[in-house]
């Protein structure tokens, strides 16, 4: 067996994290309990995990506004999450920064952004961080087929060849930037040909496949710590939910979503392939999925007894360390 | 001279619309009139290259729907993620015979462009010698409300009014959004058109043909002779809602939009001032460097001696804008907040003439 019994529970047990966290953000949301603008990651689940699961806490991350997947890999506290997209003051960020800016630096989670292109030239500053220091640390910046055509993003993956940065470059190709095709808006007929372009191993592999996924991200991660400077994954996903949660989703085709939810769903996937394998079996997975539904569900009980910020107290701090 | 009129009745029909409305108004009516009008951004249309339908957004407010299926995408131009790439786009074909008006979704990614904005668009005219033309229009949302967080709802009027070469458009309903929408694509400079993403659906009787408003013209939404308040975007409706208010208890409160930052009004806030000798800003902006201190400048400069009591501020406070309802809440400028700045400076200082 090429994997420990406790590596696939594991990633499992995360990527079932996300999917229940992300769906019942969905139900939380249509429910009025989360202000504002949130996307949700379901359906993409595997390329999160792949990438996290081997990096420790001082490894870095760079998000996006799709970022709850991100952080659930990368080990934020689920409890914290729930709390910081309610905007309570005992979540992540204070109820400051929301979903589309939750971030747990303790974690390594550099933060959501939700200026598309923004993380990647910050990633590179926590790679060349790791590098000046000689700490073997990396540092990997999540992008999508529509963030790759930012000039920020250029530029960060131009530097980090120039400076032979350990970044890992992610590209979660969902096929939309919003109700873009990302084969309009990436004007050239393949991103990793492009990102290929930069000087960087660049490599593409199908994102709906938990282990094709993680063997090229672990190649990915072991090159930069060992010094080979950044590489470039794009892995093929699909998103089951809409740009933002309320999206009507009119420029998607005909029962593309019901297709993909029942054709392309990357835990169905990783599900059929480990006990095809007799890697796992299935009543070890449904005691997880029993465990997850709970913590999620305490999560959001929590989340709606947390307490509200205080206007005098929390709206002026945290401004500045010092002013 | 000033014009104290309110919005000038103009013959013909007119309709109620709401703010989208107006200004989806008058980009169509442009785009009819003038084969120049080209629109670029992300989402103007949406559905690039999907399956599904064509014009699935017309915008994420909205406010270009139904232009692509009418013009084509030829002019109604959805494009990458790529907002350097689409202000220099614009003002490269504003120098070059067209007339583009360029959305930012959110006003927010100003900062991805901001090069292309005030570094190139602003400066060719002074640069060049007065030789180059950039009738450009740059649409961005701005403000809070929307519990969008600290990189979706800032207003930032402030940084582009700063800037020699750049107009600063602020309408507050949808007669002044479409007639300035028209001034816009119009004028022959490069105009910041801000777009208050909580007023989109704010509803007034609307002319159905096309009319422009000269920049630079402050509106006067309620008239009164004990004090001045000066209110831009969406903080008219606080200022009006305060007025009204204190109408009832026979205070007179001259409210000015001036409509533009960029040209401003200084006329306008003058004279006013000069009957009031009263005034109190309210600008959703930070406080340092804003509009608040500059028109708070400007009175303390040339009106001084018309004051008979302090400059009174409503702003945001020095920080980002926070996610949290109740912080964001305690955030944003509001009527409670103007309400009791007024009634300070009309408590205030010397009383007569
Ligand atoms: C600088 C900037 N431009 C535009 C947006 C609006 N926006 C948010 S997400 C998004 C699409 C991103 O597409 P992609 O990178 O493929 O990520 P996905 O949403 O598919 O996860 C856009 C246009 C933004 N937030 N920031
Ligand atoms: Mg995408």
């Amino acid at each position: 067996m090429p994997y420990s019994t406790e590596f696939l529970l594991s990633a499992y047990r995360t990527m079932k994290t996300i999917r229940e966290f992300e769906e019942r953000c969905v139900k939380e949301f249509e429910g009025g309990n989360i202000p504002g603008f949130t996307h949700v990651s379901n359906g993409q689940e595997a390329i999160a995990v792949a990438a996290c699961i081997d990096l420790s806490d001082k490894d870095i991350i760079g998000s996006t506004h799709r970022g709850h997947g991100h952080c659930i890999a990368k080990g934020c506290d689920v409890g914290g999450m729930m709390k910081e997209i309610m905007g309570r003051a005992t979540g992540l960020c204070k109820g400051k920064g929301g979903s589309m800016h939750i971030a747990d630096i303790d974690k390594g989670m550099l933060g959501a952004n939700a200026i598309v292109g923004g993380g990647p030239p910050l990633v590179n500053g926590a790679a060349l961080a790791a590098k000046t220091l000689g700490t073997k640390n990396v540092a990997l910046s999540f992008n999508g087929d529509g963030s790759a055509n930012q000039g920020t993003v250029f530029e960060a993956m131009n530097l980090a060849v120039v400076l032979k940065l350990p970044h890992v470059f992610v590209y979660e190709n969902n096929g939309y930037a919003e109700g873009t095709a990302a084969n309009y808006g990436v004007g050239s007929n393949s991103l990793t040909d492009r990102n290929a372009g930069f000087g960087m191993p660049a490599e593409c592999v199908d994102g709906l496949d938990f282990f094709a996924t993680y063997e090229a991200l672990k190649t990915a991660t072991e090159r930069a710590r060992n010094g080979g400077g950044p590489t470039a994954i794009e892995a093929m996903c699909v998103r089951f939910d809409g740009h933002f949660i309320g999206d009507p989703q009119l420029y998607r085709g005909k029962d593309e979503i019901k297709n993909a939810r029942k054709n392309q769903d990357c835990l169905k996937i990783f599900r059929e392939r480990v006990i095809a394998e007799g890697w796992l079996k299935a009543a070890e997975m449904n005691a997880i999925d029993k465990e997850v539904m709970a913590e999620i569900e305490t999560s959001v009980v929590d989340a709606l007894a947390a307490p509200h910020p205080d206007p005098a107290t929390d709206l002026m701090s945290d401004v500045y360390c010092s002013y | 001279m000033t014009n104290h009129s309110n919005n000038p009745a103009i013959g013909g029909k007119t309709s109620m619309k709401t703010i989208r409305e107006a200004i989806n108004d008058a980009l169509r009516e442009e785009m009819r009139r003038d084969p120049t009008v080209i629109i670029l951004g992300e989402e103007v249309s949406g559905g690039a290259g999907c399956d599904g339908e064509d014009d699935a957004y017309g915008g994420v407010f909205g406010v270009t729907k139904g232009l692509m299926p009418e013009f084509g995408r030829e002019r109604v131009i959805d494009t990458p993620i790529s907002e350097a790439a689409i202000i220099g786009a614009a003002a490269g074909a504003a120098n070059n015979g067209l007339r583009p008006v360029a959305e930012l979704m959110f006003f927010d990614f100003i900062g991805v462009s901001f090069d292309q904005i005030f570094n190139q668009a602003a400066k060719f005219r002074y640069m060049f010698g007065g030789k180059s033309k950039t009738p450009m229009v740059i649409r961005g949302t701005v403000g809070g409300g929307w519990r969008a967080g600290a990189q979706h709802s800032s207003m930032l009027h402030s940084i582009v009014t700063h800037i020699a070469g750049l107009k600063v458009v602020m309408p507050a309903n949808a007669y002044d959004a479409k007639g300035l929408m028209v001034q816009a694509i119009r004028d022959d400079d490069p105009v910041i058109f801000l777009e208050h993403k909580v007023m989109y659906d704010i509803a007034c009787e609307v002319p159905d043909e096309q009319y422009s408003i000269p920049f630079g013209e402050a509106s006067f939404p309620r008239q009164g002779n004990d004090v001045t308040i000066v209110a831009i975007s969406n903080m008219v409706t606080h200022a009006i809602t305060v007025a009204d208010i204190l109408a009832e208890e026979g205070i007179g409160c001259d409210v000015i939009d001036p409509r533009t930052v960029s040209p401003l009004d200084h006329e306008a806030i003058l004279e006013s001032v000069e009957v009031t000798g009263r005034l109190v800003i309210i600008d959703e902006g930070n406080p340092r460097c804003g509009l608040a201190t500059d028109i708070a400048g400007i009175v303390a400069e040339h009106g001084f001696y018309s004051l008979k009591a302090p400059i009174l501020t409503v702003t945001a406070p020095h920080t980002p804008v926070p996610f949290a309802p109740e912080l964001e809440d305690a955030y944003l400028p509001s009527a409670e907040k103007l309400m009791v700045a007024v009634r300070e400076v009309l408590a205030a200082g010397r009383s007569g003439a």
